[in-house]
């Protein structure tokens, strides 16, 4: 036994009966049940590596065979299978939160599904575990293939990828059992935050070890943002939840920052959460797939260099503008107002190299539906990119703030960014891992137009509710009153909430048929000449 | 040899890049955050603003709990209208011991940050238990079960020690009292209130939910509610003494 898995073993097994004990002393049941679920993965992990110890050749894989890079994909597989899954999960109750807000009776009277228990659950389910395992997925194929190494690590990738979606699991029922921080989109207690951590820390050390075994001399660009992505998350994910528990068998801690300081900290975080995970790792994924895909280099090489290091240096002063006229010092506003219009240059930096890679292979838009989904991806970046910078100057945000506006906002670069560079992802990498055509291209034709209705209807519909409702409460009479009351600009909201849950239909709509395409692409039968190699007739 | 070549260095050795990277995005934040710690007038010089009482951090508790942050703001920000709608614009002072904060960032809801006292808490058990019984247009989940779950408050001691350990003003005797305190503010006449009122100003003590048979969550909830955005005294307060 190597001492990887031995101290690996030795390691799960501390931690399920450390877990045990904590589940019989503990203040909650809900919190004993998250105590058993550790302990019973922490055996289950344990078995897992005993018996892969019995399975496995005395040796260990070797890093090249016949000269070629042997490389480890098992854990990229899970971890693509995990983000179409988590995928359909996160926008499923991101519908069902819609309909709350459209028809309050959803809510059912229960506990756990309550509008306010539910939300978190949709947005960690699209950002971390969607999002999460699409960039874990896509950064370890990367760095493999960019680098010409083989992962680094034995055990210890398959603890990154099990460990994060185990993380996700105690996250998700935490949420939907009352166990939250109530932070915005670091709603997960101190013992899953402390536990993300170290998965977060392996994570980092297999990806920069690959790197280190690299038989290429530079460093792929898409590995820079995979690379900043990874760093940052993990210090803003210590910053942020700094917490002290009331007990090691409460779940219950409180935050270290208390006030405006811990808001500043919340939106530093919060913005950056956007600006490193949503922005800077996906940006990665355009660097490899995009080119790949159409077969061009990177538009330009300089430009990726100033909008890397400007990107990653403007992003992080951002964080203020969710904090326009609050009780925060108006010096901070207004450094976090000017950086975010300042950050409108390096967003369209990396728009323009990714559009413009295309140069030379714009007619594969016509024929390629996967290439289209990730270069509208990519204009939806421009556009959300824009909007962005428009709505942290102060007197546009005074209006827009509190408002559904800015949820139109962020589902502009959700849905339309993430989303679609995800799916494309997803579209290339499942038919390369498993080494076989995918199923259907007019399947994806038919993702791509129902989900791009869903997203026009999903954000036209809240730029009229936000705008609409931040004039009405700003309304006056002519004698100088207040002219609505609070419901009566929720009252006006319910047309276009019912249009925002339509958009959203179409839009999970489309990830169940990506999912049945990618579903019959892994599990098709090869055949020696796959049909689709046939020469199609010029159109 | 040109600018661009000089970039190889991060581009040739990891660890040079990640050294970079992490020297880069420290910048904004360091300068954004650390001087909000100690610039003096980062929060205002009020008198009224007192920690919590058990029952009021309980009923915060269960607040954060329920994320009724997704849909209700505590940050009444210096517009007209809002102003108007919702009274004086709140103060960094007014929220200085939240752990966490709970400005929020959306209304789907009106802000609360000065909710309390604006309805009895009659008007609070209906609305929570039913809210279209009292606000036929609202769009808010019910939360019927709070009035029948009794409060877990036996350990809330543990509670303030853990909020004095970060800073929060607890005494040694409102940690030893916790426990009974909230019996004592959740009685309505109870004899404890006057000497209760010594270390928490202010008190709001009654039974909040009409049953004084027990202690529920409801009774917690409402006492956090009532006490929002009422320590400052806006008729004495100087606005032009705090201008940042």
């Amino acid at each position: 036994m190597t001492i990887g898995e031995g101290g690996s073993a030795l390691a799960l097994v501390a931690l399920a009966l450390l877990s045990i004990v904590i589940a019989a002393k503990a203040y909650t049941p809900e919190y004993a049940f998250h105590a058993y679920l550790f302990s019973a993965a922490g055996v289950a992990a344990v078995f897992a590596i005993i018996n892969r110890y019995y399975e496995r050749p005395v040796e260990a894989p070797p890093l090249t065979i016949d000269g070629k890079p042997n490389y480890n994909m098992g854990p990229v597989k899970f971890s693509a299978v995990a983000a179409v899954f988590w995928g359909i999960a996160g926008f499923t109750v991101g519908l069902v939160i819609a309909l709350q807000l459209a028809f309050p009776v959803l809510n059912f009277d229960l506990p756990w599904t309550t509008f306010g228990r539910l939300r978190p659950l949709h947005t960690s389910a699209v950002i971390f575990a969607f999002g999460g395992n699409v960039l874990i997925a896509t950064s370890l194929y990367v760095v493999q293939r960019t680098c010409r190494a083989r992962l680094a690590g034995d055990i210890a990738p398959w603890f990154v990828v099990l460990g994060y979606n185990f993380f996700i699991v105690i996250a998700g029922t935490g949420y939907l059992l009352g166990i939250t921080q109530s932070k915005e989109y670091a709603e997960p207690e101190w013992y899953a935050d402390l536990f993300l951590t170290i998965v977060w820390v392996v994570y980092f050390l297999v990806y920069l070890g690959t790197i280190m075994r690299r038989t290429e001399p530079h460093i792929y660009v898409a590995n820079w943002f995979y690379l900043a992505f990874i760093l940052t998350i993990a210090v803003l994910h210590l910053g942020n939840n700094a917490a002290v528990p009331i007990s090691l068998f409460s779940p219950k801690s409180y935050i270290v920052w208390s006030g405006v300081q811990d808001a500043m900290v919340q939106w530093w975080y919060g913005h950056n959460a956007v600006g490193f995970f949503l922005t800077a790792g996906f940006l990665g994924i355009m660097y490899y797939f995009i080119p790949k895909r159409c077969d061009r280099p990177v538009y330009s090489y300089r430009l990726s260099i100033i909008h890397f290091w400007s990107l990653i240096f403007l992003y992080i002063w951002a964080g203020p503008h969710h904090l326009h006229y609050t009780a925060l010092p108006d010096w901070a506003q207004t450094l976090g107002m000017t950086f975010s219009v300042m950050l409108w240059m390096p967003s369209w930096g990396g728009m323009i190299n990714g559009i413009m890679t295309l140069s030379g292979a714009w007619d594969k838009l016509r024929t390629d539906p996967v290439l289209r989904m990730m270069v509208v991806s990519v204009a939806f970046y421009g556009m959300s990119t824009f909007e962005g910078p428009m709505m942290s100057v102060k007197i546009v945000n005074s209006l827009s703030h509190y408002t559904d506006w800015t949820i139109g906002h962020v589902h502009s670069g959700a849905l339309g960014w993430v989303g679609y560079i995800s799916f494309g992802a997803l579209y290339c990498l499942i038919p390369w891992l498993w080494n076989r055509p995918l199923y259907s291209l007019k399947l994806v034709n038919w993702h791509f137009w129902i989900s791009t209705i869903g997203i026009v209807l999903y954000i036209s519909a809240m730029w009229v509710s936000g705008i609409l409702q931040g004039l009405m409460w700003r309304a006056y009479t002519g004698l100088g009153f207040l002219e609505y009351s609070f419901v009566e600009t929720v009252e006006a909201m319910h047309p276009f909430y019912v249009i925002r849950a339509m958009g959203g239909g179409l839009f999970l709509a489309g990830a169940l048929l990506m999912a049945f395409n990618l579903w019959k692409t892994v599990n098709a039968t090869v055949s020696e000449a796959p049909a689709d190699l046939k020469l199609a007739p010029a159109e | 040899m040109s600018l661009w070549s000089r970039h190889a260095i991060f581009e040739k050795n990891s660890i040079v890049l990640v050294i970079g990277i992490l020297i880069v995005i420290a910048i904004g934040g360091l300068v954004e955050i650390v001087p909000l710690f100690y610039l003096k007038n980062t929060i205002e010089k009020v008198d009224g603003v007192r920690p919590y009482t058990p029952l009021e951090l309980a009923g915060r508790n269960i607040y954060v709990r329920e994320g009724c942050y997704l849909c209700h703001s505590q940050m009444i920000r210096p517009l007209r209208d809002e102003v108007e709608r919702y009274g004086h614009y709140s103060l960094a002072a007014e929220s200085m011991y939240d752990k966490p904060f709970q400005w929020g960032s959306k209304r789907t809801g009106p802000d609360l940050a000065r909710i309390g006292g604006k309805y009895s808490d009659e008007w609070h058990r209906d609305h929570l238990k039913a809210p279209r019984s009292v606000v036929p247009g609202s769009v808010m989940p019910d939360y019927s079960w709070l009035a029948e779950t009794n409060l877990d408050f036996a350990r809330m001691a543990d509670d303030l020690k853990a909020q004095a350990l970060l800073g929060v003003p607890y005494t040694a005797e409102m940690i030893a009292n916790a426990a009974a305190d909230v019996v004592t503010q959740s009685t309505t006449d109870s004899p404890d209130a006057v000497d209760m009122a010594k270390r928490y100003p202010k008190l709001n003590a009654r039974d909040f939910d009409g049953n004084p048979a027990r202690i529920t969550e409801a009774d917690a909830l409402i006492a956090y509610l009532q006490m929002l955005g009422t320590q400052v005294d806006f008729k004495l307060y100087d606005d032009k003494a705090n201008i940042r």
